[in-house]
């Protein structure tokens, strides 16, 4: 209960700095486009909101930087992250919040299809190692090798262009309604399943190596021989023993790699014109909406944040050792 | 269940060979390390017999090849390793007899912890980490005994560490919360489950305080004494096993040298190697005799020379020792328990006389 405790606070006094700095950047960034594009928009913008813009880019000179930190909390808290300049008057807010579920969805179930999918053959290949399987691993490495834009333009042009199998761009069909219905979220799958395919294709290559790596290693330790000498069944050995612990550093980086699902996707979206974080982080850097690029840097450190924690804990769960106080 | 198992009656200590049926047998084990074509030859035929009930202690030098032999018989070799020959022999409960390097796969899951269980020289790291240790009990127990409900087994596992002295709510405990003397008991009693016949111990206690070593072994042997099963012990420390075994075969360079019981190596060593080594250790009655130790340091195994591989440490080298092998044989005094492997003994002239090292 107190490592839970101590991971809690470290956590929270960690989210605190990553917004604090988030506060300060745009304060001391020189000069401030913010201002001139205030300007422009004068007489479309109520004051309300003006006020917020002005918290949020440290625009509010004449109140004490004291009171400019606590208003900004306010905001946050609120959930106020300021309008968009270039989709005015939308909500930043609003914006984030619906680009965000597409991102995880996608690029959250496809590294967690990787993950799955790598760690199994990379359990198989570490527990065969020295034969016909190793024969694999040239495979594995040239997937990790391969540069993901590079990827993704193949399977556009094979997949999509040459043979039309999938759409090659956008997340689902225009002409449908967006609905919780099943011909929507066949059309979402269906349009997902180029981009998913890239990202497992990328990321897959990764947690076979890790995996089997690991596996080499654990198979040599006294107590797999032991669970052998037990007479227990290979399948439980290899699972329950090797796999079980080799795969304890593969759960930190899963979840390490969770974080960078929001932050790490630009690339996946931009070249499927796909509507996540990514495209839309992409599309505010380039039309210069400051207050979209803030809303969406603060969501991609906070969601590190939070994979961060996650993996703590499932780690913590999975190995007794980090639990205990004096380790 | 209960755990008493018969006591095999009349097994008197320092019997001799044809005293009691032979539970393992391991005959001309050969054993390389490396696959290509220059691998060590770790194992050179190694024979040896392990009688119902006995304590066989299995001496010799860092590196001389005794965890080899352990893995090998128990077909747990890791790679590099490769068994290149020979046979072991396991008495089952039935009298059967099978070769435990031909078994198939699934016959030789089901031979292993129940007639024969190993406790390993890392008992230290022979624990799962992330389970806990009734878990680790319970597994072994159930994977050969599907039949039985996991409350049964978890009674079972209770009494296992009750037996070794630890109370059984350690059970609920990770291996990182016990110390390393409970570890070593936890394997005992693991070990232990399932009665099996044959229980070898790869210095089962150097990790530990001497005070701990004796308890535990001391445990063992009055366990043995309860349950009947037969030791093989393996360590360096002579002197321990001339106190617990009643045989004990001396190895050197991956050969068993000398093997004889226990009491008679002790006092007679027919081995110039076996009278080195017990020279590196104070007795254990009787007048103090000065530690001679023995001089220079054990062959290179991947540098095998020709002939006898103690020639160069030993004092009575031979000429006929440089170029031939000796093999195992009896001795010059014609001694019925006892086998030796040195050229002293057969390749005298009726005239000369054996070395006083040797002859006592
Ligand atoms: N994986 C390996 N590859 C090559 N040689 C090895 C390997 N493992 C062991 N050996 C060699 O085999 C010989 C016997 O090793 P083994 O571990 O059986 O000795 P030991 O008698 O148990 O020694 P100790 O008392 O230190 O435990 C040693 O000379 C060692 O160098
Ligand atoms: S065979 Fe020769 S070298 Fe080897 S132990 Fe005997 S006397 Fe010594
Ligand atoms: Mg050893």
């Amino acid at each position: 209960m107190r490592f839970l405790l101590r991971r809690v606070v470290f956590y929270a006094l960690t989210a605190w700095a990553a917004i604090t700095i988030n506060f300060f950047i745009p304060r001391m960034l020189p000069g401030d486009p913010v201002t001139a594009l205030l300007g422009r928009m004068q007489g479309r913008i109520d004051s309300n909101a003006e006020h917020s813009l002005r918290v949020l880019f440290g625009l509010d000179q004449d109140t004490s930087m004291w009171q400019q930190y606590l208003d900004y909390w306010g905001l946050l808290l609120r959930g106020d992250l300021g309008l968009s300049f270039t989709h005015f008057p939308t909500p930043v807010a609003d914006i984030v919040s619906q680009s965000l579920p597409w991102t995880v969805g996608l690029v959250g179930v496809a590294t967690i299809i990787a993950f799955v999918i790598g760690s199994l053959i990379g359990t198989f290949l570490g527990w065969r190692r020295g034969t016909w399987a190793d024969g694999l691993l040239p495979v594995a490495t040239f997937f990790q090798a391969v540069p993901y834009f590079w990827l993704g333009l193949i399977t556009i042009a094979v997949l999509s262009v040459n043979l039309g199998w999938f759409p090659s761009s956008g997340s689902y069909d225009r002409g449908l309604v967006p609905a919780f219905s099943g011909e929507f979220i066949g059309s979402v799958v269906y349009y997902g399943f180029l981009p998913a395919l890239t990202v497992v294709l990328s990321s897959v290559a990764g947690w076979v190596l890790g995996m089997r790596n690991m596996m080499v290693t654990v198979s040599s330790e006294d107590y797999v021989t032991v669970a052998h000498a037990k007479g227990l069944p290979e399948r439980q050995v290899m699972l329950g023993y090797a796999a079980r612990n080799a795969v304890l550093p593969q759960v930190s980086s899963f979840a390490l790699s969770l974080g960078f699902v929001v932050g790490g996707t630009l690339i996946m979206e931009m070249v499927f014109s796909y509507q996540g974080i990514g495209y839309t982080l992409y599309q505010a850097v380039s039309t210069h909406d400051y207050p979209l690029m803030q809303g969406c840097f603060l969501v991609i450190t906070l969601s590190v944040l939070v994979a961060n924690m996650v993996a703590d804990l499932a780690y913590a769960l999975l190995d007794p050792r980090t639990r205990t106080e004096d380790r | 269940m209960s755990t008493g198992v018969e006591t095999s009656p009349g097994v008197a200590r320092d019997a001799g060979p044809t005293a009691e049926e032979p539970v393992l047998e391991v005959r001309n084990l050969s054993v390389d390390y490396g696959f290509g074509d220059d691998p060590t030859h770790v194992l050179r035929e190694v024979s040896l017999t392990l009688r119902r009930g006995e304590v066989l202690g299995l001496a010799g030098e860092s590196g001389c090849g005794k965890s080899t032999l352990a893995y090998a018989a128990t077909r747990l070799l890791p790679p590099p390793g490769l068994i290149t020959g020979g046979e072991v022999w396991l008495t089952g409960r039935d009298g059967e007899r099978a070769d435990l390097l031909a078994l198939s796969d699934a016959e030789l899951r089901a031979a292993r912890w129940r007639d024969i269980a190993i406790v390993f020289q890392g008992a230290m790291s022979s624990l799962n980490p992330v389970f806990r240790v009734e878990k680790q009990l319970i597994d072994g127990i159930l994977a050969h005994r599907p039949r039985m409900g996991r409350a049964e087994a978890r009674e079972r596992a209770a009494e296992l560490l009750r037996l070794v002295g630890i109370s059984a709510d350690r059970l609920r405990a990770y291996p990182h919360q016990l110390s390393g003397g409970m570890r070593q008991r936890v394997m005992i009693a693991m070990a232990l489950a399932l009665e099996p016949q044959v229980l070898i111990m790869d210095e089962p206690t150097t990790a530990l305080d001497v005070v701990m070593q004796r308890q535990i072994l001391e445990q063992v042997m009055e366990l043995r004494e309860r349950l009947g099963f037969s030791v093989v012990l393996i360590t360096h420390d002579v002197s321990l096993l001339v106190e617990v075994a009643d045989r004990i075969a001396v190895m050197y360079a991956g050969e068993i040298v000398e093997t004889a019981p226990a009491r008679d190596v002790y006092q007679r060593p027919r081995h110039p190697y076996s009278a080195g080594l017990l020279g590196s250790f104070p007795p254990l009655h009787g007048p103090r005799r000065e530690l001679a130790g023995i001089p220079g340091a054990p062959p290179d195994l991947s540098q095998r020379e020709p002939g006898c591989p103690f020639a160069p440490r030993c004092p009575h080298v031979m000429d006929v020792c440089r170029t031939e092998l000796p093999v195992l044989g009896r001795t010059a005094q014609a001694e019925e328990a006892r086998l030796v492997a040195c050229h002293l003994h057969t390749s005298l002239s009726a005239g000369e006389k054996l070395p006083d090292l040797v002859a006592r």
